[in-house]
């Protein structure tokens, strides 16, 4: 059981690429760390820094209050499952997981009563004498999860460890995964582009974006407080609208105290009802573009009528684009109907004209 | 899938067949004249089928040799030949193999400088390089040795180029779960990458086993004590001897026995060649 602190991390490529641009954050012992970003954004780099597969190039990590950048993965006390498993193809699973411990020495009847445990919680007791190869992708994924389990170690790190899997066995591992951690108590860095995985798997979530942590913070808070439009539109699906708003429309209609300057407007799908009644908040005017019909909710794509709408978009601007109206259940109007959707004003969030900093609410 | 030939599978079929006849024939008829006396085929007209004198044949050609002339007993020539088949074959996949490996998972310097002087080499077979290594071979006292037929052969270029090629398949991650399950380089190579190359190393073998059985200039070079001669050799000095008539039964027989252990070498591991040479799932 160990925290892990990384201090102003920094990863400069001997080609002299900045890949990680200096970054901060603690995970408490015991916690489930999330980093979760689109691809590129040097997440799964400051993974393998934390592990020690690849060199820091600037600043510290400290893995249970001991500086660790110049020990070897091994001598980390850490455990990693892969994306691809990394499952040693002629080993059987006894001896996948087996194999870390015999290198360290371990008695061979205390290795038995670990990799049988391990086999015992993952269900994988039946298929210890069987090869990689004979399982199917969901057990290679439990099997590599043994193989960090037998270790004991301090922390766990999961590298995009479900991307593999089709999408039903994905959320049934997502499940496990969580149990298991929840159970086993052991801090855990796991690292994703799926932001489904990222908001219910964290106690911690960092939002990564090209090498730089852009917000940091509980999921639920993230969700509901996105520091950025960056993380607005990355954490959450359909993503939230953003509509970018002159300083005049916002005093008329909205300001109140917020600050007055040109910005982006924020509102989620979920905030926004098709409503005819007028509200203290923002009304749109769409003409439905599309219609897209999950069975328990229903998504409807529309585009805003110039002129008509509560806040006009700024003629000869890059036009705002759709706007997502998510409603519930299966019930909604037809591909070119003209609506209005509503959403009040606690539910809209504002930030400043370059999306780099949320001005409100 | 649906095929519709007008000559059906007739065609194809003879023209395999007329291959496979034109291959075999020779084979065929060297066998027939292992079992026939020299006096038959000397007057040319060997009939083609089996004679009487088979075994009798072999038993000399193995074990007896000929009293009139100096002829050695094969048995003896094949062993040597097996040494030394066996010597370069496991000589040439135990360098490649280590060579291999350093040049794909480890960076030093001039790695790549490394890797084109080995694959250079490939222009350099023993006939090319012939006086400078038979100088620095008679130097080192290795004449008439066994390390004198196998040591000057033993690098490969061929070799290290598909060991390269198959490790640069290995994922990565492979490595680098191996080294946080705490395994060092040595490690790696012994409980990993030697136990994934097993296919690899017998297609190889295979291949080296008849290479280094073939040997024919490199041998005829540097051995000149009877003893050491080896079995490809012995078939020319069984058909050039003076002031007699060549054993035709006996160089016949001489040239089966060649060919069985190579024949031998490719039956048996025939399935983990071809599984060593077109498998790609890892």
């Amino acid at each position: 059981m160990a925290s892990v602190t990384l201090r102003n991390v920094q990863k400069t490529y001997p080609g002299g690429f900045l890949a990680i641009k200096g970054i901060d954050f603690a995970v408490g012992d015991g916690q489930f760390c999330v980093l979760v970003g689109p691809s590129g954004c040097g997440k799964s780099t400051l993974l393998r820094m934390v592990a020690g597969l690849e060199t820091i190039t600037g600043g510290e990590i400290d893995i249970g209050g001991r500086i660790v950048n110049q020990i070897e993965p091994a001598e980390r006390d850490i455990a990693m499952v892969f994306q691809n498993y990394a499952l040693y193809p002629h080993m059987s699973v006894y001896n996948n997981m087996a194999y870390g411990l015999r290198n360290r020495r371990m008695a061979e009847p205390e290795i038995k009563t670990r990799v049988e445990e391990a086999a015992r919680i993952l269900e994988l007791g039946a298929m210890l004498t069987r090869k990689p190869g004979q399982l199917s992708g969901g057990q290679r994924q439990r099997v590599a999860m043994g193989r960090a389990i037998v270790r004991q170690p301090k922390v766990f790190l999961f590298d995009e460890p479900l991307s593999n899997l089709d999408a039903k066995l994905r959320i049934a591992m997502r499940v496990e995964i969580r149990k298991l951690q929840r159970r086993l108590k052991t801090t855990s860095i796991y690292v994703t582009h799926d932001q489904l995985e990222a908001m219910t798997l964290a106690d911690i979530l960092v939002v990564m974006n090209g090498g730089q942590v852009e917000q940091i913070g509980n999921p639920l808070d993230i969700y509901q407080k996105p520091a950025t439009t960056f993380v607005a539109s990355f954490i959450g699906a359909p993503p939230m609208n953003l509509l970018p708003i002159k300083p005049d429309e916002l005093t008329s209609q909205l300001a109140g105290n917020l600050p007055v300057e040109a910005g982006i407007l924020g509102v989620r799908p979920e905030d926004l009802v098709v409503s005819s009644e007028a509200t203290s908040g923002i009304a749109f005017d769409l003409t439905v573009e599309a219609i897209e019909r999950v069975g328990a909710e229903t998504y409807i794509y529309g585009t805003r009528q110039r002129g008509a709408q509560s806040i006009a978009a700024n003629p000869g601007e890059t036009p705002p684009g759709e706007v997502i109206v998510r409603i519930p259940g299966a019930v909604a109007p037809d591909i070119g109907e003209k609506i209005r959707a509503v959403a009040s004003r606690e539910k809209l969030h504002l930030f400043s004209a370059d999306g780099r900093q949320r001005i409100g609410p | 899938m649906v095929e519709h030939r007008r000559f059906g599978n007739w065609l194809p079929h003879l023209i395999l067949l007329t291959g496979v006849a034109i291959v075999a024939f020779p084979v065929y008829l060297a066998v027939i004249a292992s079992t026939h006396d020299n006096a038959v085929i000397a007057n040319g007209q060997m009939p083609l089928y089996p004679g009487t004198h088979g075994l009798e044949t072999y038993w000399n050609t193995i074990v007896a040799g000929t009293g009139k002339t100096t002829r050695q007993p094969v048995g003896g020539m094949m062993l040597n030949s097996l040494i030394m088949a066996l010597g370069i074959a496991a000589g040439k996949i135990a360098i490649s193999i280590i060579s291999a490996y350093a040049i794909v998972f480890f960076a030093f310097p001039f790695r790549m400088t490394a890797f084109w002087t080995i694959f250079i080499t490939l222009m350099l077979p023993v006939e090319v390089r012939i006086f400078p290594t038979y100088k620095i071979t008679s130097d080192l006292h290795m004449l008439d040795s066994y390390a004198g037929l196998i040591l000057p052969l033993i690098a490969s270029a061929t070799a290290t180029l598909l060991f390269r090629q198959f490790f640069m398949t290995v994922p990565k991650e492979l490595v680098e779960a191996s080294k946080i399950d705490g395994a060092g380089p040595i490690r790696f190579f012994f409980d990993t990458l030697l136990p994934l190359s097993v296919t690899n190393i017998a297609a190889l073998f295979v291949i080296l086993f008849i290479y280094g059985w073939n040997q024919y200039l490199w041998p005829l070079l540097i051995t000149t004590r009877d003893d050491m001669q080896t079995i490809v050799i012995g078939i020319k000095k069984i058909i050039d001897v003076h002031d007699a008539l060549t054993e035709w039964q006996v160089a016949m027989a001489t040239a089966v026995l060649a060919m069985l252990p190579p024949v031998a070498v490719v039956v048996l591991m025939q399935r983990l060649f071809v599984k060593g040479l077109i498998e790609t799932e890892k």
